[in-house]
């Protein structure tokens, strides 16, 4: 009769439909539910719960693996070019010496990896870069001696207070900026600047939902492009295929955007 | 660490799942995936034995908070209840009830539900993963039933504001 009797709790009902109670406990909690209709009705309705959740998304362990989940796509491409774990590592490293005054860059960028974000933000970037560079006398939209007014019409596009670099102590002067969409659709800003031997950067940011990143380099034959993300804004910094340079250049500009975004917060 | 890879490649499908129901959207759902594939296989030489499906969970799970994290920055982004509210009535409103009262839950609550009930964890592994003890597992395991139950009884959420 004790058994019988012996009150069950709620927290036995759930270890009972989830297959967590205890053997001994097991027939005391079933002759329980015939004589409780109500917690025998509670348990109906969480078995019921469970089994929609299953009907809902059960099947989707079935369908076939996308190719971009496959493993080994996913180790060869990080072993392709410059980037096996080894070289991303290395390049985490650097990063932590090049930014070593931003506190906690290094152990943001080590835990989120976002590669389809990187790729498809500096493909967009490069891409851009390569259409722009080239031209001589429409390379931008607004001229960079209107950086005021530039500064102020991409930061309303764009739904987030930009901040153009001052490249002066570089070499580099501001060509000027266009409003371009960015890899989700949402608006994207560009700067270009140019040196004096004429070879130009870009820099390329748009809104992002993708965690933080290290610094990740991506190069092509003739361009190359470095990528990070801060505060859910992408930057992609675009240059010839110098790397030194191109992280020399990046450095500054990512200086100039962590100071400002230091002060805001 | 030889079998570390085919524990991870057979643990996919599951990930896709529990991605699945954690954010309602097959891209978004894979994105995360394919994050936390990288992610494993990047810090591969950081795993010291123990269950790699709980850890994969685990890094999937943190990964999705720092998703809804961003997304909640997002100032452009509208209540998931204005978009979804106009095809409530249909007929295949049982699968689609489902998912709406999995988005009225807390983070952790749904994350503690699917764990066990869609992805078979044991009250210990949801533990582990979620970093907290036995017994906060089973709370929020009761109170995401709770509020599942509210939510479906109810049947319109605008209604009737269930705690």
């Amino acid at each position: 009769m004790i058994d019988r009797d012996s009150h069950v709790t709620e927290d036995e009902l759930h270890a009972y439909i989830d297959g967590e109670l205890p053997a001994d406990r097991q027939e005391a909690v079933s002759n329980w539910l015939t004589t409780h209709a109500d917690d025998a009705e509670l348990i109906a309705a969480w078995r019921a719960q469970a089994e929609a959740i299953r009907a809902r998304y059960g099947a989707v362990a079935s369908e076939p693996v996308p190719e971009r989940l496959k493993l080994e796509k996913l180790i060869e491409s990080s072993r392709r070019g410059s980037r096996s774990w080894a070289a991303v590592a290395a390049a985490a490293a650097v990063a932590a010496f090049v930014f070593g005054g931003a506190t906690g860059w290094v152990a943001r960028g080590a835990s989120a990896a976002a590669p389809n974000s990187f790729e498809r933000f500096t493909a967009e970037a490069l891409d851009a870069y390569k259409l722009y560079v080239v031209e001589v006398r429409h390379p931008v939209e607004v001229p960079g001696d209107e950086r005021a007014h530039m500064t102020q019409w991409l930061s309303k596009r764009v739904g987030y207070p930009l901040r153009v670099p001052e490249l002066q102590s570089i070499g580099l002067k501001l060509v000027g900026g266009r409003l371009l969409p960015g890899p989700t659709g949402e608006a994207a800003a560009f700067y270009m600047y140019e040196g004096s031997s004429g070879e130009r950067f870009t820099i390329y940011c748009a809104r992002t939902t993708s965690p933080e990143t290290a610094l990740r380099y991506r190069g092509e034959a003739r361009s190359a492009a470095f990528y990070w993300v801060d505060n859910n804004v992408a930057y992609v910094v675009s240059g010839p295929a110098d790397r030194d340079r191109l992280q020399k250049v990046t450095e500054t500009i990512y200086e100039q955007m962590e100071k400002d975004s230091g002060r805001k917060s | 660490m030889a079998g570390f890879r085919q524990n991870v490649e057979a643990t996919i499908p599951a990930l896709r799942r529990y991605a699945r129901a954690l954010t309602r959207d097959s891209d978004a759902a894979d994105d995360l995936v394919q994050d936390t594939l990288v992610r494993a296989l990047r810090s591969e030489h950081l795993f010291h034995g123990g269950d790699v499906r709980s850890w994969l969970y685990t890094i999937l799970t943190n990964l999705n908070r720092n998703r809804l994290r961003s997304l909640a920055r997002r100032p452009t982004l509208s209540p998931i209840e204005d978009n979804d509210a106009p095809d409530m009535a249909g007929p295949e409103a049982g699968g689609r009830d489902i998912e709406r009262a999995l988005a009225t839950l807390v983070e952790d609550q749904r994350n503690a539900l699917l764990l066990v009930v869609l992805e078979g964890l044991s009250y210990r592994e949801v533990a582990e993963v979620q970093g907290v003890p036995i017994g906060t597992v089973m709370s929020r395991l009761a109170r995401a039933r709770v509020q599942i139950k509210a939510y479906l009884d109810g049947e319109r959420p605008t209604l009737r504001r269930v705690k």
